[in-house]
């Protein structure tokens, strides 16, 4: 079979029909198997990466005790914390810059310069500024959510068609009515998209913010198994970072199928 | 130009020009200028209340330039230009909010009564009371044309300004939205003006025929043939006169132009314009 055929022909390997989907679980699942082996037989010790199957009982075991639930329920406060902050700094900023050209003169240098900064570099300023309990972690969280709504709602306000704005105050909408009826929605394709940036960032500045001196959280459970070389807790609070990022992005379509019922690509389905 | 056409109209509403007889747009000695390219100058125009004006021109005429201006999307301060308050524009493209369901965007910037019978009533009028409630990205080219039409039907202007409203639709919507238009106008009877470049759909709709060529209104052609209007002698040469207006010489079928040698092979000659 060449590539080409493969391209005609998806689905088919040398005359036998997989399913597309059932086909694209065999490699995960085989890996998986072959870690689980490899765990057993002693060919991957315990301490290098805990196999699957003791990952899953400590995870039962996490959960049963609370332990889990609570530190989770922690850093989940403190992204949502972060990012109630930074979401509504930044929507501020950019209604401001975006609606008036003096709100973009006096807005946009001092933010396009900042962006420019690794937010985690930040940390040590953020400890001595704001000390190493909760405050410094919410705050690189709040910082780092600022910029991608920032900047996605900034210039969605700027592409929202000046046709569009033209027929509208052509039939008498002006002011804080063309700016609620037609800029807020045309833009808001644009403030979901950095809403979803968002959400990925504030979850991968959690994961280094709590690394500060937590006494709570998933990163506080990390630390501690480091110290232990418990592996599985670690491949635990790793499965459940890349679950908050799952469940962050899931959140982000259901509000965009919702908010945007009216864009062609959600009118098929 | 100084007498008006003359066209029973159904409806009439009584204002205070209808009673002294102004007409519904006055322009006088307009001028407008981009940087150093003057665009209009010395443009004068009167339509009359209820009257069908076309205005044709070439790319770059001016033709937009005007119909933004008596629209007020441009400022035309300080000069004589006379419009009613009550006017609405159809232009090119529909230009529907596409987060705003059909009826919504009928209804924009409109305030009090009841909206949603407004709307159904214009959408009625165009013939799309069932889209009422769906998304304008569900329409068709011809359909969202007309939800602009009845956007601005439901305002009851005294002025209706259409941009090439008809430019990007196929010829057969085409010739439906003509028909539609003149139903429209018959019953409502705004003062209508129309841009196009299109010579055979302005002598199809309009009472009268302007030229815009230099900044001004070079020619004008009065259309006193009978509605629905087919292509015959009249039409021919009416279209004639008006392409020689804008400087293209086109020869009627079977008669050859005086210059040039008979072509071997018929010239197509455009029956309707596609």
């Amino acid at each position: 079979m060449t590539l080409v055929d493969a391209i005609r022909f998806p689905g088919t390997y040398s005359g036998v029909r997989w399913s597309r989907f059932g086909r694209r679980w065999v490699s995960p699942l085989l890996l998986l198997a072959l870690w689980e082996l490899g765990g057993r037989t002693g060919v991957i010790p315990a301490r290098v990466l805990a196999a699957p199957s003791a990952v899953a009982a400590t995870f039962w075991g996490m959960v049963a005790s609370g332990e889990l639930p609570s530190n989770l329920g922690v850093s989940f406060l403190r992204v949502a914390a972060g990012l109630a902050i930074g979401v509504a700094i930044g929507t501020a900023l950019a209604l401001t810059a975006g609606l008036s050209r003096l709100g973009e003169d006096a807005i946009d240098p001092p933010v396009q310069m900042l962006r420019t900064l690794p937010v985690l570099a930040l940390s040590p300023l953020f400890i001595v500024w704001f000390g190493i309990d909760e405050t410094p972690k919410i705050a690189l969280i709040a910082l780092a959510v600022t910029f991608p709504i920032y900047l996605n709602l900034f210039s969605g306000i700027r592409s929202v068609d000046p046709k569009l704005i033209e027929a509208a105050r052509s039939f008498g909408v002006r002011g804080f009515d063309l700016i609620r009826q037609v800029i807020l929605p045309g833009a808001l394709p644009s403030f979901l998209l950095g809403l979803r940036f968002a959400l990925a960032v504030a979850v991968l500045v959690l994961v280094v913010a709590e690394q500060i001196n937590a006494q709570a959280g998933l990163g506080y459970l990390i630390n501690n198994a480091r110290d232990f070389l418990r592996t599985d807790i670690i491949v635990v609070c790793l499965v459940i970072y890349a679950l908050l990022g799952l469940g962050a992005d899931g959140l982000v379509r259901a509000i965009e199928r919702r908010a945007l019922a009216w864009r062609p690509s959600f009118l098929k389905a | 130009m100084s007498h008006p056409a003359v066209r029973p109209t159904s409806v009439s509403k009584p204002s205070a020009d209808a009673a002294i007889g102004l007409p519904t747009v006055e322009v006088k000695g307009f001028h407008r200028r981009f940087g150093d390219v003057v665009v209009l100058q010395d443009l004068d125009l009167r339509i009359e209340q209820g009257e069908f004006v076309a205005l044709l021109g070439r790319s770059g005429s001016g033709k937009t330039t005007l119909l933004r201006t008596l629209a007020g999307l441009d400022s035309a301060e300080g000069q004589s230009v006379r419009t009613p308050s009550a006017r609405a524009v159809v232009f090119q493209e529909p230009r529907l909010l596409p987060w705003k369901s059909v009826w919504r965007n009928v209804t924009l910037g409109l305030a009090g009564g009841d909206p949603r019978a407004r709307a159904e009533a214009a959408l009625g009028e165009v013939g799309l009371d069932h889209r009422a409630n769906v998304w304008p990205r569900t329409l068709s080219g011809g359909e969202a044309q007309r939800v602009a039409l009845a956007r601005a039907l439901v305002r009851e202007p005294r002025l209706l300004l259409l941009d090439e409203p008809f430019a990007s639709l196929d010829a057969l919507t085409r010739i439906r939205m003509h028909d539609l238009v003149l139903s429209l106008w018959r019953r409502h009877a705004p003062a209508v003006l129309i841009v196009t470049h299109d010579v055979d759909e302005a002598i199809t709709l309009a009472d009268r025929v302007l030229v815009l060529d230099g900044g001004r209104i070079a020619a004008e052609e009065r259309i006193d043939l009978p509605r629905p209007r087919e292509v015959g002698a009249g039409f021919q040469a009416i279209r004639r006169r008006l392409l020689g207006a804008l400087g293209v010489e086109h020869a009627a079928p079977g008669e050859p132009r005086a210059a040039a040698p008979p072509p071997l092979v018929p010239f197509p000659v455009r029956e309707v314009q596609a």
